[in-house]
């Protein structure tokens, strides 16, 4: 049964308390990039964080990984206070991560090399993994040797073989075209509803500063303020049914009601990030 | 033509009309070969010590001076680069320390390395580590702190130890930067050797030039330079190829 309501009652993965994040900009004055913010993500959901530029959206996903530590509050993960990385997540970032000196086969099975598994075992996962995003033919290619869809496929496979119940994404396809975008959209949305091992689905957070990619793809959408100081500013549930079809949905009267509720919020954020930046021009 | 065949044509152009020019020039009486020799006379002089046999002994001592420069200096410079980059806080305290020391002139070490280390190799051995030591080091420092944040950051994400992301990510970023050092390195380990072989030695190639400079014989003084240049070329070639196998992934 595939449903979009029934993650309320799961146990809860993620959860923000109160959570500020404070950078000192180089000529030593403090920049507030995230200001109290609390949020709980449900196991399993596919929660999307929309926001203008600037807005603290990359601030917040690295708190939840660990890579930064809030300046005060606290994030939990399955309940537990986050000390160091978030062991239970993999991060998709939105820059190139794949190692360049390493081929397509090496790179998918990293992270079960850094894991302590042996190189066969971990050759014989990472292609499975490489059929599994259709690169079989380019296992033995280098990055460079291939294209930008094709670079990011791999890096899907070398985060999700490691089978992580928890899934950051920061605007990982931002760099892609629009027919290369919606492929990649549509093979995210297909790991993700097999899940771990065929069973639960991971929780996803997947950060965007495109509205629709964000409709398209979660359970909910989560509108975060103008920098500095971004907060919350607005939660939607987003109940399309899925199996979802990324290129029929956006013409669908559901998406498009949704898209306009949410952009009516997310509109004056933009115009307000905009005139910020014009001030600093 | 191919572009490459082009290229050659010119390279050899250039040499042809150089070289002609310098013979034809002293043939006509301009140049006066006393000072600056002669083309025919500088190969020849090459070929006569290539046939007798004296140039090998020579040769031998100066590349193994630089070899062994090159090596102990790199291998040095690379892990000091390492310790370094890996402690921001000793980079920063140790930093006017290291320019110091390169800013000292290696010519002028060199009367005291020969004092230090006597005449035979050594004391050059030392001089071509003094100069490839600080190409190395500053190299190997910019490529580990360069190593690209979100690299770092993924491995760190997948799971890396701090052993595993110094293997994986921060040791092949910092080779290529130590490759690309690697063609200057050798030239200024060889630049060492012939410095320190001038300046007080009983072989190797700056030892035959001084020697031939002692006698006012400028035709071994050239011969001496031309295999000098000729051993360059042909080592940084060798280079070049280990570069590209090294760095295969970037083509």
């Amino acid at each position: 049964m595939r449903q979009t309501q029934g993650f309320m009652n799961r146990p809860i993965a993620l959860e923000l308390d109160r959570v500020s994040h404070d950078f000192r900009t180089s000529d030593g004055r403090v920049y507030r990039a995230v200001d109290d913010v609390s949020l709980s993500i449900s196991a399993g959901a596919f929660v999307a964080i929309v926001g203008p530029s600037g807005c603290g959206k990359s601030t917040l996903l690295n708190l939840i990984a660990g890579l930064l530590m809030p300046t005060s509050g606290r994030v939990r993960v399955e309940g537990h206070d986050q000390q160091g990385l978030n062991r239970r997540a993999t991060y998709m970032f939105q820059q190139e991560t794949l190692l360049p000196w390493k081929d397509v086969r090496d790179n998918v099975a990293l992270g079960l090399i850094l894991a302590g598994l042996s190189k066969a075992d971990a050759h014989a996962r990472a292609d499975d993994w490489i059929a599994r995003v259709g690169l079989t033919p380019f296992a033995s290619h280098y990055p460079s040797q291939l294209s930008g869809g094709m670079r990011k496929r791999v890096t899907m496979a070398q985060n999700w073989i490691l089978d992580r119940p928890q899934v950051l994404m920061d605007e990982p396809f931002s760099a892609l075209d629009v027919h290369t975008r919606q492929l990649m959209e549509t093979e995210l949305l297909a790991l993700w509803d097999v899940g771990v091992a065929g069973t639960t689905r991971r929780t996803v957070v997947f950060v965007t500063h495109d509205l629709e990619e964000a409709i398209a793809l979660a359970d909910e959408v989560i509108v975060l303020s103008a920098g500095p100081a971004s907060r919350i500013v607005a939660r939607h549930a987003v109940s399309l049914p899925r199996p979802r079809d990324l290129r029929e949905l956006r013409t669908t009267d559901a998406f498009v009601e949704l898209y306009r509720a949410i952009w009516s919020v997310l509109r004056g954020e933009v115009i307000k990030s905009q005139a910020s930046v014009g001030a600093h021009v | 033509m191919s572009s490459q065949g082009r290229v050659t044509a010119w390279r050899v152009g250039i040499a042809v009309v150089v070289l002609g020019a310098w013979e034809g020039g002293v043939a006509a009486g301009a140049i006066d070969p006393f000072f600056l020799s002669r083309p025919s006379a500088i190969t020849a002089r090459v070929a006569a010590w290539i046939m007798s046999g004296t140039l090998w002994p020579h040769l031998w001592v100066t590349l193994e001076e630089a070899l062994l420069g090159l090596a102990i200096g790199g291998v040095l410079g690379i892990a000091a680069g390492f310790a370094l980059a890996r402690a921001p806080l000793a980079a920063r305290v140790l930093d006017p320390y290291i320019a110091m020391l390169n800013a000292v002139p290696r010519v002028v070490l060199a009367p005291l390395f020969l004092l230090w280390f006597g005449l035979d190799i050594w004391s050059k051995i030392a001089l071509a580590v003094t100069l490839v030591f600080f190409v190395m080091f500053f190299n190997t420092l910019q490529g580990v702190r360069d190593a690209d944040r979100a690299l770092v950051n993924n491995v760190r994400m997948l799971g890396a130890s701090e052993r595993q992301l110094v293997r994986h990510v921060l040791m092949p970023s910092a080779l290529t930067w130590i490759l690309s050092s690697l063609q200057s390195s050798l030239g200024l380990a060889m630049v060492g050797a012939v410095v320190g072989e001038y300046l007080g030695a009983t072989h190797g190639l700056g030892y035959m030039i001084a020697q031939a400079e002692g006698t006012f014989d400028t035709t071994g003084v050239f011969a001496g330079m031309t295999i000098l240049s000729i051993v360059v070329v042909v080592t940084s070639a060798g280079v070049s190829r280990v570069e590209r196998r090294l760095l295969r992934w970037k083509h």
